[in-house]
């Protein structure tokens, strides 16, 4: 669906329902120069099962109009007004890579908004690698390359996409590429470079939080995730074994069962 | 270790190493090094919630074999990823990926520019039996790249072609009749049977859509019968309101739009969850692990058919039997240069050549050989000839054996990897036959 934050067209897909307002939001957040697209696996269950599953592309990125926000903080401003937007006083937020520091952010400052916070491949501090963060900004095509080889681990390398005829790696390129890279990817990887608040914002977090890791995530690896759960009170971790950092597509189901567990026992959906 | 800062590279898996290994992991498939053959119809739901997930398309995994079946879904990522690809769709033949990419493209009242150097299944489909659901075409010569332009209308739905047609080895321009098809807002479709994404990968010139008719050297030994259609994921579905079964919520998915939801895999989504369900030409899981045993050696095996070819070619336009060879290799081909640029890695293995005494010589030549093997196929790894105006055109006449770009004295050549040798020896004695026709034929 179509509607506005700070006058600019934003674009959330629904996972195929139409947006209902009795029913609990998710927003999902997707990570540095991806769309919306990378939650499919997750979105449309929770659309068929009593809540409103949002998962928007952020501005500048996908099928967002705006230019792409220049820092997490204003990105987790954004989330908040999105909130606003569709007319929702509260949500669970679930955040992959850059959209973990977005929505850590975003509940340590809308405390009383944010009921549920679901981290996968987080960390509390992205720091870039100088080369990959210069070739993204100079519109470098590699920048995209480099970060599909990273971001699948060794099993995600050879595809094996839990839906039947879909390269993942192709699929994750093409939508990195879809936009101008130093527009989307550029600034997010340099906002994720600047952010520096991560670690103070998981201290004020007081709602139910799930951090998802893979043991074979090279951009944010394991001990980092656990770095940023320990700061956060009463967190719970899944480790997923085998896996990358692309642990949405990589294990997709693996991820929605847990992502299920915790969201419906801590935001019940609308029962039907 | 230098302390020079070393150029970061992209270590994704090439080529030759997808052929062997892509789409599949040993650990979750009981430690298998072989791709299993999934010889199932149908497979356990969980629970009842899981049904329905599968059947929401919420999550991924098989229900009924007709729709997916995971042997099969090995052999559509690994071509995916050989393309270049998002995601791909394995049918039961050639034909049938044809027929399904065009419907779910086209409705009735649709149109499509086509080349008019098709394989001839293709020109049939296209001309005769696409008008019976009220698809329309206008067929273009494959070097004609205006004409495509021009014969574009307001209800055309996209642009197919064959990369190098058959048996002329016409090239059609392929980056500039991409360059049209986007300015018109409509996908290029390209039939790369013959060429393979080892000799070529459409979507790197700008195509939208690759099939293959697996069945010729992608499985390679002639066995199974398959066929691909492949998505590149470029190709922006919501550009303009000319897609709206892509765009538009879909009544039979609960309302579902497979542009917003599937991006750039919204072609193959569609094609599945209609064109499977409806259509139903699925690829049986033994063919399918057929042709992933083809393609282990795909680069090996077109290494060689191209480097025979060539040395055919050489034989061939030497010879005192021989009126004319048609390859793109040959220097005064008419897209000899195209070719370099689009074929880098060989210019595949069809040869279409003149015998001299017409077409009594021709039928000669074909009842006397004896390794080559004289069918109605390509792409095996043996070699195969035809003589189109004895055998599969013999009722056509003169003018209209042009008119398919054919003539009386003409022999296609599908070059296989036997020993170059051999071949040449077997050609030798189809030609002393050829020049005594009568003398042979009494015998
Ligand atoms: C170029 C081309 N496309 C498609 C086909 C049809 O493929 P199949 O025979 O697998 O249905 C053929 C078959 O000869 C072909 O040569």
């Amino acid at each position: 669906m179509k509607f506005k934050v700070d006058n600019n067209d934003v674009f959330a897909s629904t996972g195929g329902r139409p947006f209902d307002k009795k029913k609990p939001l998710i927003i999902f957040v997707h990570g540095s120069g991806l769309t919306h697209m990378t939650w499919v696996l997750q979105t449309r269950y929770f659309a068929f099962h009593g809540y409103n599953a949002l998962a928007v592309d952020l501005p500048g990125h996908g099928l967002s109009g705006g230019e792409s926000l220049k820092s997490i903080e204003e990105m987790a401003d954004w989330v908040s007004a999105v909130i606003d937007a569709v007319g929702h006083k509260e949500a669970s937020l679930v955040g992959h890579s850059q959209g973990c520091l977005v929505t850590v952010e975003c509940t340590s400052r809308y405390p009383d908004k944010i009921k549920t916070l679901s981290l996968m491949g987080g960390a509390g501090a992205i720091p870039m690698n100088p080369q990959l963060l210069s070739l993204a900004e100079n519109n470098d095509p590699k920048a995209v390359d480099l970060m599909m080889d990273w971001a699948h681990g060794p099993a995600g390398h050879f595809g094996g996409h839990p839906v039947p005829g879909l390269y993942h790696i192709n699929t994750g390129t093409m939508l990195a590429k879809s936009r101008t890279i130093q527009n989307t990817l550029g600034v997010d990887f340099r906002a994720c470079d600047n952010y520096k608040n991560g670690f103070e914002a998981a201290k004020k977090i007081k709602c139910p939080t799930l951090s998802i890791l893979a043991t074979d995530d090279k951009m944010c690896p394991v001990i980092e995730g656990k770095k940023l759960a320990a700061l956060i009170e009463g967190s719970q971790i899944d480790i997923i074994d085998n896996c990358g950092h692309m642990m949405l597509l990589e294990e997709a189901d693996r991820v929605l069962t847990v992502l299920k567990k915790f969201i419906t026992n801590n935001y019940p959906p609308l029962s039907s | 270790m230098s302390d020079k800062k070393k150029e970061l590279k992209p270590n994704t898996y090439k080529f030759d190493t997808l052929s062997l290994h892509a789409g599949y992991q040993p650990h979750k498939n009981a430690g298998s090094r072989q791709v299993p053959i999934y010889q199932t119809t149908s497979y356990l739901f969980d629970d009842v919630d899981h049904a329905a997930a599968l059947f929401n398309l919420e999550r991924g995994g098989h229900i009924y074999s007709r729709i997916s079946n995971p042997t099969v879904g090995v052999l559509e990522e690994r071509v995916a990823s050989l393309e270049g690809g998002t995601a791909a769709l394995a049918t039961s033949s050639g034909m049938s990926a044809i027929f399904l990419a065009v419907m779910t493209l086209c409705e009735a009242g649709d149109h499509l520019v086509v080349s008019s150097q098709l394989y001839g299944g293709t020109v049939n489909l296209f001309r005769l039996t696409l008008p019976k659901f009220g698809i329309k075409c206008t067929f273009v010569k494959p070097r004609d790249t205006e004409g495509f332009k021009k014969a574009i209308q307001k209800n055309t739905k996209g642009i197919f072609g064959e990369l190098v047609g058959n048996p002329g080895n016409e090239i059609m321009n392929m980056p500039e009749i991409a360059k049209i098809a986007h300015e018109a807002g409509i996908p290029l479709m390209v039939d790369a049977t013959y060429q393979t994404p080892y000799l070529c990968k459409p979507f790197e010139h700008g195509a939208d859509i690759v099939i293959h008719s697996l069945t010729k050297w992608m499985a390679g030994h002639g066995s199974s019968m398959a066929g691909i259609l492949v998505e590149g994921g470029k190709f922006d579905w919501m550009q303009n309101d000319k897609f709206p079964t892509m765009t538009k919520p879909y009544e039979g998915y609960h309302g579902l739009s497979f542009a917003e939801e599937f991006g750039p895999t919204a072609f193959t989504m569609k094609a599945r969850a209609e064109g499977m369900r409806d259509f139903g030409p699925c690829l049986s899981p033994q063919n399918a692990w057929n042709v992933l045993q083809g393609i282990e050696t795909l680069s090996v095996r077109m290494k060689k058919h191209c480097s025979n070819a060539e040395e055919m070619v050489k034989y061939l336009m030497n010879h005192e039997s021989v009126a004319w060879v048609s390859h793109p290799s040959v220097p005064d081909h008419p897209d000899h240069e195209l070719a370099k640029k689009l074929l880098p890695n060989g210019r595949g293995s069809m040869i279409a050549f003149g015998i001299k005494g017409g077409k009594e010589a021709g039928v000669a030549f074909i009842n006397n050989v004896k390794l080559a093997s004289h069918l109605a196929n390509v792409g095996d790894t043996r070699t195969l000839v035809i003589h189109p105006a004895s055998g599969t055109h013999s009722q056509m006449d003169e003018a209209t054996l042009k008119f398919a770009g054919l003539s009386h004295d003409m022999i296609r050549l599908s070059v296989g990897i036997e020993d170059i040798e051999d071949i040449k020896n077997d050609f030798e004695v189809g030609f002393r036959a050829a020049r005594k026709p009568r003398l042979v034929s009494n015998q």
